[in-house]
């Protein structure tokens, strides 16, 4: 299958692992990745900071250079909820009725990555061995915007040598947000202190997630704690296998 | 924006009375919360035990996602003709003997149950947990007039005495713990001429049994009730309220005169419709399966119950939050509280950070369609866009999405009055013009790595300037790689 890659402007730009990684898992699997490299941002922080006006232009963009292919995948629930679930309020919002409906079709043509792999391409093993010890963060946005449900967890179990821990009162935010996490430092911090106490309660190497920013957030506290675990995206995962790359 | 039209301007809740404002911003609000260990320890217990005994009563019920869709279903059907059926529940209960009062705002409410209590010539009321009234500043409009209110729900009465406001739309002193409670009433009751036993223990039975003496007292004494409404029947103009303790039983029961004020959305069309929100609202709100007391009036009856009954019917703000397309939705609300309950930033910062009688989600939300955006301006931003909220809400509120609407309802009357644009403006309107061309986008790319050369030795990224600090100051930054994953594709497949 062909498959277009909307890498999102943060793994562009901070975390090309992922992408690579999604990359590699899916042509291992047999697939052909392409990257439309004109994509900037789904626009998401405007969207959610109430810059609906200046997300129109981001909209128009992302529909303009998606809409040719039949099938996008982006390793981030939180931009492929965004592309599903605001793209069209904002197109429709300014009035733009025409965009809306253009919106609307590409944004059913878009999947996270757990989905693509269940839903789309019926895999659940996808031949990834990750020997180490993981626990699993099921981010807001793939749990509650995309139902997800147990799809990232069906993959990671049939990850070989994976020790999969179960994370406590998993399904709680982790205080990210966005710029919920500026504007709302402290709550913020209250609620990351709490996520990480479980995490660490685990006594997992690495935390997995299906969203970079989530774990940028997690990884961030855990990195001032110097704990030593890890955050490592669910893509990491299924892309490593026992021979070295 | 359609606009629905009540015969009446769109006017806002008005300021200066009554409890539906911050009085400082969310954040500020939050931080004095949030370094109160007793606080979150006490709203933590309190709000996983709810959360718990919820979720199981929730998953008792094998149509629970239908009921949902019929409550969501049966509100959205009368905000659509709110305007009709009003009429209709004002003619049903003026048919059947009692009176109805239109209140365009707080001040209009205040003077009519004032002048209404005054009537009668009592000097003190006894009060059934009503939110409306707390929204309203009613307690202190008739303490003005020399008029006391007696609040009986236990919760309410310990706020009362505490002389605090409530920080919870189900259990309003949920921020107290027992040794607390104690302490309130030992110091209180005295003066309220309820002796207090000199080994008053902290066990809730002694504190129930405390209360309860005082409130006997007061029930038997009272001549004039005030209560709220959970809900109306349009088609009988019967008024609805769901209780636990049987206080307000009491209070609807004895007194000679009741005064019914409630918002113009607590509406159902016909009884029937109660079937659904009645098995709705104790599983999300108590996480009971029923709750203890449901009391119906419906006008007067001759020698049974209040021989004189007024229903005022507040809008404060109602109207408006019904002609915003988007927000209308708020309305729809039953007050369960399972949104706070469930609620990650409530769960840490309690209700009062909210500064209006309704916190929580539904406080975000609700509370600046009441009075405005700007005047509850912090509100919209008081939450992580979770989305916990949503799924727990009975009547299925979107309140993730209503929050993203006033937020861009609020940057863009921001700008309206504002010709300087903040500072956050300007970045988001730079950000969007970089983003919305990949060739500007790759250029800040490059010009971003400029994080490398101030990692470079430490390998992490320095405690970084205002507004970056506030995500520092508890969490590192990563440090940009050296390559994105734009230049490795057109390096390696390019
Ligand atoms: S918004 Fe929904 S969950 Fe929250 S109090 Fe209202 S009805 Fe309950």
């Amino acid at each position: 299958m062909r498959i277009a890659l909307l890498v999102t402007c943060l793994v562009d730009t901070l975390y090309p692992d992922v992408g690579r990684a999604t990359v590699t898992l899916l042509e291992r699997l047999g697939h052909e990745v392409v990257f439309p490299d004109r994509q900037t941002c789904c626009g998401q922080m405007h969207v959610n900071s109430g810059y609906q006006r200046d997300a129109l232009p981001l909209v128009r963009h992302h529909v303009e250079v998606f809409e040719p292919y039949d099938v996008v995948v982006a390793p981030s629930g939180s931009c492929v909820g965004s592309v599903r679930h605001q793209h069209a309020m904002v197109a429709r919002r300014a009035g733009d009725d025409r965009l809306a409906a253009r919106a609307e079709a590409v944004a059913g043509r878009i999947y996270e990555l757990s989905e693509l792999l269940v839903d789309v391409l019926g895999v659940e093993d996808v031949g990834a061995a990750y020997p180490h010890r993981v626990t699993y963060h099921p981010t807001c946005h793939s749990l509650r915007l995309l139902r997800v449900g147990d799809k990232l967890l069906r993959l990671l179990r049939h990850v070989r040598g994976l020790d999969l821990v179960e994370l406590p009162e998993a399904d709680q935010c982790c205080g990210f947000g966005g710029t919920f996490a500026l504007k709302n430092a402290d709550t913020s911090t209250a609620m990351l202190a709490d996520k990480m106490r479980h995490v660490l309660s685990t006594g997992a190497e690495a935390c997995t997630a299906g969203d970079s920013s989530c774990l940028m957030h997690i990884g961030g506290g855990l990195a001032r704690l110097r704990s030593g675990t890890r955050t490592v995206h669910l893509a990491e995962i299924l892309a490593a296998t026992e021979q070295p790359a | 924006m359609t606009t629905v039209h009540l015969g009446m301007p769109l006017v806002r809740a008005p300021r200066g009375v009554g409890m539906l404002r911050e009085q400082e911003p969310f954040p500020a609000a939050a931080r004095r919360a949030l370094a109160d260990p007793q606080l979150r320890a006490n709203i933590r217990r309190a709000t996983g035990t709810i959360r718990d005994k919820r979720q199981r009563m929730v998953d008792e019920v094998p149509d629970w996602e239908q009921l949902r869709d019929a409550g969501s279903a049966l509100k959205a059907a009368t905000m659509a003709r709110l305007p009709e059926l009003l009429v209709q529940l004002e003619e049903q209960v003026t048919a059947r003997g009692g009176t109805v009062h239109w209140a365009r705002d707080a001040h209009e409410a205040n003077r009519i149950v004032t002048s209404l209590v005054q009537a009668t010539g009592a000097d003190e009321v006894v009060k059934v947990k009503s939110m409306a009234t707390v929204e309203i500043g009613l307690n202190q409009a008739l303490e003005a007039a020399g008029i006391a209110a007696w609040e009986t729900d236990l919760a309410e009465l310990i706020v009362q005495l505490g002389r605090d406001r409530p920080s919870h739309i189900l259990v309003p002193a949920i921020h107290r713990n027992r040794a607390e409670i104690r302490e309130i009433f030992r110091r209180e009751m005295p003066g309220l001429g309820t002796e207090v036993p000199a080994d008053l223990s902290d066990v809730p039975a002694e504190l129930a049994a405390l209360s309860r003496r005082h409130l006997r007292a007061k029930f038997l004494s009272a001549r004039v009730a005030v209560s709220g409404a959970n809900f109306a029947v349009a088609e009988t103009g019967t008024l609805a309220v769901v209780e636990s303790e049987g206080n307000g039983r009491m209070c609807l029961t004895l007194p000679q005169t009741l005064i019914t004020v409630m918002g113009i959305e607590k509406l159902v069309p016909t009884w029937r419709d109660l079937e659904v929100f009645l098995q709705l609202l104790p599983r999300s709100s108590t996480g009971e399966r029923m709750n203890p007391y449901t009391s119906t009036w419906t006008g007067v009856t001759p020698g049974d119950g209040p021989q004189e009954l007024h229903l005022v019917l507040l809008d404060n703000g109602r109207s408006a939050t019904l002609a915003d397309e988007v927000g209308r939705s708020a309305l729809h609300c039953i007050r369960c509280s399972a949104c706070l309950n469930v609620c990650p930033v409530y769960e840490r910062t309690g209700g009062h950070a909210y500064g209006s009688v309704y916190p929580g989600p539904i406080g975000a939300v609700l509370s600046p369609q009441l009075t405005g955006v700007q005047d509850n301006a912090s509100l919209p931003y008081a939450s992580s866009l979770c989305g916990a909220c949503f799924d727990a809400c009975p009547v299925k509120i979107d309140i993730p999405r209503l929050l993203v609407e006033l937020r861009a309802q609020h940057v863009e009357a921001r700008a309206e009055e504002h010709p300087v644009p903040s500072a956050e403006a300007v970045a988001m309107a730079a950000a969007a013009w970089t983003m919305a061309r990949s060739k500007r986008w790759v250029r800040a790319q490059r010009a971003s790595r400029i994080g490398r050369l101030l990692a470079r030795r430490s390998g992490r990224l320095p405690a970084l300037p205002f507004p970056l600090a506030r995500w520092t100051s508890s969490r590192e930054l990563p440090v940009p790689p050296e390559e994105t994953f734009r230049d490795w594709w057109a390096r390696e497949r390019g």
